[in-house]
């Protein structure tokens, strides 16, 4: 079947009511038995599995049109109401509308000259706004509902009252009076067609009083089947179970209306069947209680078939499942290019590529049908031109059936070196969620990437599991590598900015190798560069004498375009008042000169992810994509193989405080706490000022956290000045590989103050957190700050309070993602179908326009200089070759 | 009460209503119905001190922070 051969095309879906004669008319049972099948197993004529209703056993054939289980789409059956019941869906429009029309006549409760204005007016509408029609009706109906007598018959009108789900009253001087459904639907019947219309109504297609049932369809047994289990008890669907319950109420409400049962007895019943007929369209009707199974399970009924995640539209419309992929945890790979993705063999074992054979890969091909499907790179199928499938796990003698094939003939291969293919991670909130790479088939069971494509995806390797495509056509391939590849994603549209790029100890080693301490033999040298694919000359050393040196950032150098020119400060520049700029003590100044690495040592700042203005930034922007992937394929090896050589760790006695140190750490905190009693006592003698805006006591506690935070921060500040330099978890803090010099004060001096909601610690026990303290204390130690370093160990009391907190992080996570996901899902349904025209509008699918040039100025952000479309500054520095910074 | 201009607030930027001519001009820049045109609804305060119809076209001057002048067009329907 081909997009030919379809019979009928849409051209436009209209919806609208059924009314109670083409539900019967489309019926082919009537049913009136509540049961199932009888004792043989047999189905019950006129009961809701009659056999007219569609087959849904094998081999059976249709009653109704002769057909068998796939081919009988099912038959319609429907149940004759003994009393009409409002139909739950349209029970605000049943109100809206019983509000506008005059209970006696039917007509809109309008004035003859309002009348007639609306009328033009809806016709003026139907012509020239469409889509606000609803709007008018609404405000027609609101209008209407003034009218305290009716200006066709003169009757006075009452107030009318809605309760949800399906109950009605009028208000009369004497009391409320419940408006039965048949009241109801004779009411709406006496609505004239021009009225209708004027109530957003099209009476062809939607009679009012047609939202009042007095038959209700049965749906084909096919859309409830039943199931046998192996037991041999047949098990109803919810939707018959519903069903039946609706049967049996109708058949005693007829029973007892004939038999002149009191009027009590038969509205008991008639509420019942209203409230069977509402849980069977929705069983989660606010109001009433969900109808449940024996089991004590609610039952799911039509609209929760409908509604929500595991509903028919988001998980069997829009859920897709897809061929040729494959998922498997994701691990680290630094040596693969980061255009690349490592395939498990097995993987690339089961996965294909339709390959047609012609006179420049046949003897190739050949070679993959001989190997098979088990071997490598070989080959799952066959397809000759006529269509037939050759299946190569079966034949032994593959070499005959390689040899038999011609030009013409499609080889579905294994997927092999070179492939393009689709690699995404879930949750995919960005284009950068979904790249295409090269194949790299490699042994083992777990996909491999290189680490600078772990922030676009979000990855670690936490046991995250990937998922892979393979795209199956040129076309598809195509697109892929000139719009998904990889490279061309370096640059993100978020930030004008790569968003790939350095991490953790591709920064340290960028660092180490490029401070003006690293000097290397000529071996060392020699060995990194190689690692790094470098297969030029060596430069000549920086130091020639006693031994021939060479400094990192020579090494650097190498590969950088030899025009290329940058000034900017790195992550380690301490802000020091007046910057020294090249002679800057911490070597934080960085300049590059016609590709040379002058001063300055590469860390965050210039080459990490993320990180808007950097050198890999400008690189990628004023070089191509193609000198973005070689600088981060092959400069970035040489910072792994130099900290590969060199080492990076931290141990328990490099965090470590001299006594010095440790005793100025304990003044400036219990200095704290003396100034912490102070504020407590001047408050209790009261004497302390109220802040603006904030009680006493907020006072007091804004006053308490600032003295205890400052503490915090001057004992983090002491620490941080007695650590050696030759600290790694500093080295990576000032760096930007990893870690804040917070988290070092708070492993070598002071945890500090711990919160819930934004605020001290102030739960737990009556005027105490802690049954340890004294009722009323105001303390620091009472209230959750915690003097211990991570280091010091922590006591069980702070311990304590270090949990309380840390658990309000985890419980924020978890509530952040959860609502960010469902705003993620709004946005993009909102948002999927827009796109940028070539003239540069924005527009909809429809051609209207949402903004008149893409973003006001037309620039696309991946391509701007941090939004800007150009950078003057960096534009003067390049022809000026001066740093202006 | 004072009536306040809210034509004179810096907020607001510049409204003109659209002659026939240029309406039909801009049609033509953009290959569209007026319905394509995003709306604004004739009880909307600009449209009251305008006195725009239904039907009418209006045209927008901002000042952008991205563009510096940014131009963008309304149609104006009823309600
Ligand atoms: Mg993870
Ligand atoms: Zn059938
Ligand atoms: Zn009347
Ligand atoms: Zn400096």
């Amino acid at each position: 079947m081909s997009v030919n051969d379809i019979a009928k095309s849409i051209k436009s879906i209209r919806f609208g009511l059924l009314s109670p004669e083409e539900i019967r008319k489309m019926s082919v049972v009537n049913i009136i038995t509540a049961d199932t099948y009888d004792e043989d197993g047999v189905p019950i004529d006129a009961g809701l599995m009659d056999r007219r209703l569609g087959t849904i056993e094998p081999g059976q054939k249709c009653q109704t049109c002769g057909n068998r289980v796939g081919q009988c789409p099912g038959h319609f059956g429907h149940i004759e109401l003994a009393r009409p019941v409002v139909h739950p869906g349209f029970a605000k429009t049943v109100y809206l509308t019983l509000r506008a029309i005059c209970w006696n006549c039917g007509r809109i409760l309008l004035k003859k000259e309002d009348y007639d204005k609306y009328v033009l007016l809806m016709e003026k509408y139907r012509r020239r706004w469409p889509q606000l029609r609803h709007k008018l009706a609404e405000k027609i109906m609101k209008r209407a509902s003034k009218l305290q007598e009716c200006p066709y018959c003169g009757r006075e009108q009452f107030k009318i009252k809605f309760e949800k789900p399906t109950t009605y009253y009028e208000e009369h001087p004497e009391g409320n009076v419940k408006l039965a459904p048949s009241e109801i639907r004779a009411r709406l019947e006496r609505i004239t067609d021009a009225d209708a219309a004027l109530l957003g109504l099209d009476p062809q297609m939607a009679r009012p009083e047609w939202m009042v049932l007095t038959v209700l369809p049965v749906p084909p047994s096919s859309v409830r089947p039943s199931i046998t289990l192996e037991s041999g008890v047949r098990s109803e669907d919810d939707l018959t179970h519903k069903l039946v319950d609706i049967i049996r109420i109708n058949e005693r409400l007829k029973e007892n209306i004939d038999a002149g049962a009191p009027q009590l007895i038969i509205e008991d019943l008639w509420e019942l069947l209203q409230y069977h007929v509402t849980t069977y369209f929705d069983n989660e009707t606010s109001g009433i209680p969900p109808a449940r199974h024996r089991s004590g399970r609610p039952l799911r009924t039509l609209a929760q078939r409908l509604k929500g995640k595991e509903g028919r539209f988001r998980s069997n419309l829009s859920g897709k499942r897809v061929d040729f992929s494959a998922r498997t945890v994701i691990s680290p790979d630094p040596l693969i290019s980061m255009n690349e993705v490592g395939v498990p063999i097995e993987v690339a074992k089961l996965l294909t590529i339709p390959e047609r054979i012609n006179k420049f890969n046949i003897e190739e091909m050949k070679k993959l049908i001989e190997n098979g499907p088990d071997n490598h790179p070989g080959a799952n199928y066959i397809i000759r031109p006529d269509g037939r499938r050759i299946d190569l796990r079966f034949p032994k003698d593959r070499k005959t059936i390689a040899d038999s094939v011609e030009i013409g003939y499609v080889v579905e291969r294994h997927i092999k070196d070179g492939d393009v293919v689709l690699f995404n991670r879930q949750p995919s909130l960005h284009r950068m969620s979904i790249m295409a790479h090269r194949v790299r088939v490699l042994p083992y069971k777990t996909f491999r990437l290189n680490l600078c494509v772990c922030p676009p995806y979000n990855a670690d390797f936490d046991g995250d599991e990937m998922n892979l495509h393979v795209p199956q056509s040129e076309e598809a391939r195509a697109e892929a590598l000139v719009l998904m590849l990889v490279q061309e994603q370096i640059l993100s549209p978020r930030y004008g900015g790569p968003i790939m790029g350095a991490i953790q100890d591709y920064i340290s080693g960028a660092y180490m190798l490029t401070k003006k301490t690293a000097l290397l033999t000529r071996e060392e040298a020699s060995q990194l560069l190689i690692s790094a694919g470098y297969d030029g000359e060596l430069p000549p050393p920086a130091i020639k004498e006693p031994e021939e040196m060479w400094t990192g950032k020579q090494l650097v150098s190498l590969f950088f375009p030899s025009d290329f020119n940058y000034t900017l400060k790195a992550n380690i520049c301490q802000k020091c008042g007046q910057c020294k700029k090249e002679e800057c003590p911490h070597d934080a100044f960085v300049v590059i000169r016609n590709g040379v690495l002058i001063s300055g040592v590469l860390d965050k700042k210039s080459i990490g992810a993320g990180q808007p203005e950097s050198v890999l930034h400008r690189l990628v922007k004023d070089y191509g994509t193609d000198m973005g992937r070689m600088f981060i394929d092959k400069a970035f090896k040489l910072f792994l193989s130099y900290i590969d050589s060199r080492g990076l760790t931290i141990g328990l006695d490099e965090e470590e405080l001299p006594k010095e140190a440790k005793e100025k750490i304990r003044m400036v905190v219990e200095e704290a706490e003396q100034k912490t009693a102070k504020l407590i006592e001047i408050y209790n003698e009261g004497l302390l000022e109220r802040l603006p805006g904030r009680t006493l006591e907020e006072t007091l506690e804004t006053k308490i956290m600032q003295e205890l935070e400052e503490a915090r921060e001057k004992a983090g500040e002491i620490a941080s000045q007695y650590l050696k330099d030759t600290n790694s978890a500093l080295l990576m803090a000032r760096t930007g590989a990893r870690g804040s010099l917070m988290n070092l004060a708070h492993m070598v001096a002071c945890v500090g103050q711990q919160s819930v909601r934004g605020e001290r610690i102030n739960r737990g026990y009556q005027n105490r957190t802690l049954p340890h303290f004294k009722p009323g204390d105001l303390g620091a130690r009472a209230h959750g700050f915690v003097y211990s370093s991570y280091k010091d160990r922590l006591n069980p009391i702070e311990f304590f309070f270090h949990a309380m907190g840390g658990r309000e992080g985890l419980v924020d996570t978890a509530v952040r993602t959860s609502q960010s996901g469902y705003m993620q899902r709004r946005l993009i349904n909102a948002l999927q179908d827009i796109r940028v025209e070539y003239d540069g509008t924005v527009r909809a699918t429809d051609g209207s326009i949402i903004q008149f040039k893409y973003g006001e100025d037309g620039v696309d952000p991946a391509k701007s200089d941090h939004g800007k479309a150009v950078n003057v500054d960096k534009i003067i520095e390049k022809v000026v070759g001066a740093g202006v910074i | 009460m004072v009536k306040f201009d809210i034509l004179k607030h810096e907020l607001v930027p510049k409204f003109t209503i659209l002659s026939k001519e240029e309406v039909e001009a801009l049609r033509q820049t953009y290959g569209i119905r007026k319905e394509h045109l995003p709306w604004i609804r004739k009880s909307d305060p600009i449209c009251k001190v305008l006195g725009a119809k239904p039907g009418d076209v209006l045209k927008i001057e901002r000042n952008s922070e991205v563009a510096g002048k940014s131009i963008a067009y309304r149609y104006v329907v009823p309600g």
